[in-house]
């Protein structure tokens, strides 16, 4: 090939690249520039342009609206990835390490509340909250992302302790040491990586769900993303609060994303049906 | 032996709660809404007093002739027939130019990832702002403002409003599969880079020096080998479409005619907005059945193959 061609390729290869970067960077130049306008810039044929003057009216309304949201999802968020996390090494380290009669199936059925769609389980689960007093409540929607994180969670770990050698585990019996001292002295120590995957990829995932949120929470616990559609709520769209709000919604996930890249890809990747 | 039985109850007994959690928040709710789906509980009445009273399969025939609920069968169609293959064609077509390690691709490959951090919740409400058609033709808003201060008044349209119709495709759609393109294409592309940085390069190399053009590789070498992976990520896409709720919700609503209406908004508005439990449920179980087409032959052959 000569150079003359190869240069062509160049060029070419280098627009499509730009003109995506382009498309992909379109929806964050509108976060950016309407949040930063005030009300009556927003409303008039500018709505293109950079704004003519910084503003951060929208900012503290949207904040003034949201921090307590923000706050809410933050209990949410937390709590609920520790706990899927944890309980998603347990066992995924038993269901590939201490296998029984019957383990495997019983980690198909586990797998099988990762695939569907939880519409149809969501009447059934808003009345079971109510009966038990958790509805409406911070602490409710933790349990049902704990409970339907579990089988990703499970699959990450089960993917991820599948490739230490049975032998480990064999010399380690021999030794005397049990199921529980064998996670703590072994398994829990090497799983720190994956740790941090399934921390990032269940914290990025329950902060952003809707769902759940919008089903079980009432004014007092409702999370962020909630928060954030209510906002458009009112008679006369705000564009600069609501942009506002989009960002402060967006801004948790976004710096996870752009500190730990690198495992997010991981988790998304692992996440995708098998890993 | 003794042994052996004692391991296995310490398995169980690590296991139990989330077997139990999982046997009641999946199965038994499932079960649940199967039944509420069999009953007639369309009124607040009949569910305050918990009727009783079975009606067969009468929710689901209803559904079926009822127009909402055929649009929004043909809008999961389309919507997920062209934001499936408007991630894959832009995904593979980015992995392929970033897999010759162009300088600054692995800014662009970050770039193009960061949709997937964010909610759709999020997406939707920007991608609001940007189709919003405003009053046609002397108060446009969003793009079509912009086209108009760009002179292409002609591209101006009605974007998520517009009831035009072609084939059962409610082209109001256009507007949400761009904002889902946008979303997951990244996706597609990050599947498919892993994917191709596993493939041996002296492969390629011996079809390129037998004189293999650039499409023949991509047709005859690169797409067959990325075929599971493809395969894989056409039913992760084909899964978020069918749950893309969060997107409609915060982006369109149902909009005029239910255009941009999809099975999951209208459980929703059955459930939680009219009173119309047993309905919902038939949804829901509509719902769950297209992903069980979709899913159980994938997972039955990956078990397979492990």
């Amino acid at each position: 090939m000569d150079d003359k061609m190869k240069t062509r390729e160049k060029v070419i290869r280098y627009a499509i690249l730009i003109a995506f970067a382009v498309f992909f960077l379109i929806p964050m130049y509108v976060l950016l520039s309407t949040s930063l306008k005030s009300f009556s810039e927003v409303s008039i044929n500018t709505m293109w342009q950079l704004p003519s003057s910084l503003s951060f009216e929208g900012f503290r309304e949207a904040f003034a609206k949201l921090a307590p949201n923000v706050l809410n999802s933050f209990y949410l968020v937390i709590p609920a990835t520790l706990l899927s996390a944890i309980l998603g090494s347990m066992n995924g380290y038993v269901l590939s390490h201490w296998k029984f009669k019957g383990s495997d199936t019983l980690f198909a059925l586990i797998l099988f509340g990762m695939f569907i769609p939880y519409q149809s389980v969501l009447f059934p689960l808003v009345q079971f909250m109510q009966t038990i007093g958790l509805y409406g409540s911070i602490p409710g929607l933790i349990l049902v992302h704990v409970v339907y994180g579990l089988p990703i969670t499970t699959l990450m770990f089960r993917n991820y302790y599948k490739d230490v050698p049975d032998a480990l585990t064999e010399a380690a019996k021999v030794d005397g040491a049990n199921i529980f001292s064998i996670y703590r002295h072994i398994f829990f120590p090497i799983s720190i990586p994956s740790f941090v995957v399934v921390f990032i990829w269940q914290f990025t995932n329950i902060w952003n769900e809707f769902l759940f949120a919008v089903t079980l929470t009432d004014t007092q616990s409702q999370p962020i993303t909630v928060a954030l559609t209510n906002l458009a709520g009112s008679q006369v769209v705000e564009w600069n609060v609501q942009m506002s709000g989009a960002i402060i919604t967006a801004l948790p996930t976004l710096l996870v994303y752009i500190i730990f890249g690198r495992y997010f890809i991981k988790g998304m990747l692992a996440g995708s049906v098998k890993g | 032996m003794k042994r052996k039985h004692k391991e296995s109850l310490t398995s169980l007994a690590i296991l139990s709660p989330s077997i139990i959690t999982l046997a009641v928040f999946v199965y038994g709710f499932i079960s649940r809404s199967v039944q509420i789906s069999l009953l007639d509980w369309n009124t607040f009445s009949n569910f305050i007093r918990k009727a009783k009273d079975y009606v067969g399969l009468e929710n689901y025939v209803g559904l079926l002739q009822e127009s909402r609920f055929q649009t929004d069968l043909w809008n999961t169609l389309y919507f997920t027939l062209f934001f499936i293959l408007g991630c894959l064609a832009i995904g593979i077509l980015l992995s392929l130019i970033l897999n010759n390690k162009p300088k600054g691709g692995y800014f662009f490959q970050n770039l193009y990832l960061f949709p997937m951090a964010i909610s759709f919740v999020v997406t939707g409400t920007v991608w609001r702002w940007i189709f919003a058609p405003g009053r046609l033709p002397d108060n446009p808003r969003g793009i079509n403002l912009l086209f108009e201060q760009l002179g292409l008044d002609a591209l101006q349209w009605g974007w998520f409003t517009s009831t035009f119709n072609f084939m059962g495709f409610n082209i109001a759609l256009v507007a949400v599969i761009i904002a889902a393109v946008w979303q997951y294409s990244g996706y597609t592309m990050a599947m498919w880079l892993a994917g191709l940085r596993g493939i041996d390069q002296q492969l390629i190399e011996a079809a390129r020096i037998d004189g293999a053009s650039k499409w023949q590789i991509f047709t005859k070498i690169l797409f067959p080998i990325q075929k599971p992976i493809t395969l894989s990520a056409i039913i992760v896409l084909a899964h978020v479409s069918l749950k893309a709720f969060a997107l409609i919700y915060a982006m369109t609503g149902s909009g005029p005619n239910n255009v941009t209406d999809i099975p999951a908004v209208y459980m929703f508005e059955a459930t939680f907005r009219s009173n119309r439990y047993s309905t919902g449920s038939a949804i829901a179980i509509v719902l769950l059945m297209m992903v069980g087409l979709l899913i159980i032959p994938y997972l039955v052959n990956s078990f397979k193959e492990e």
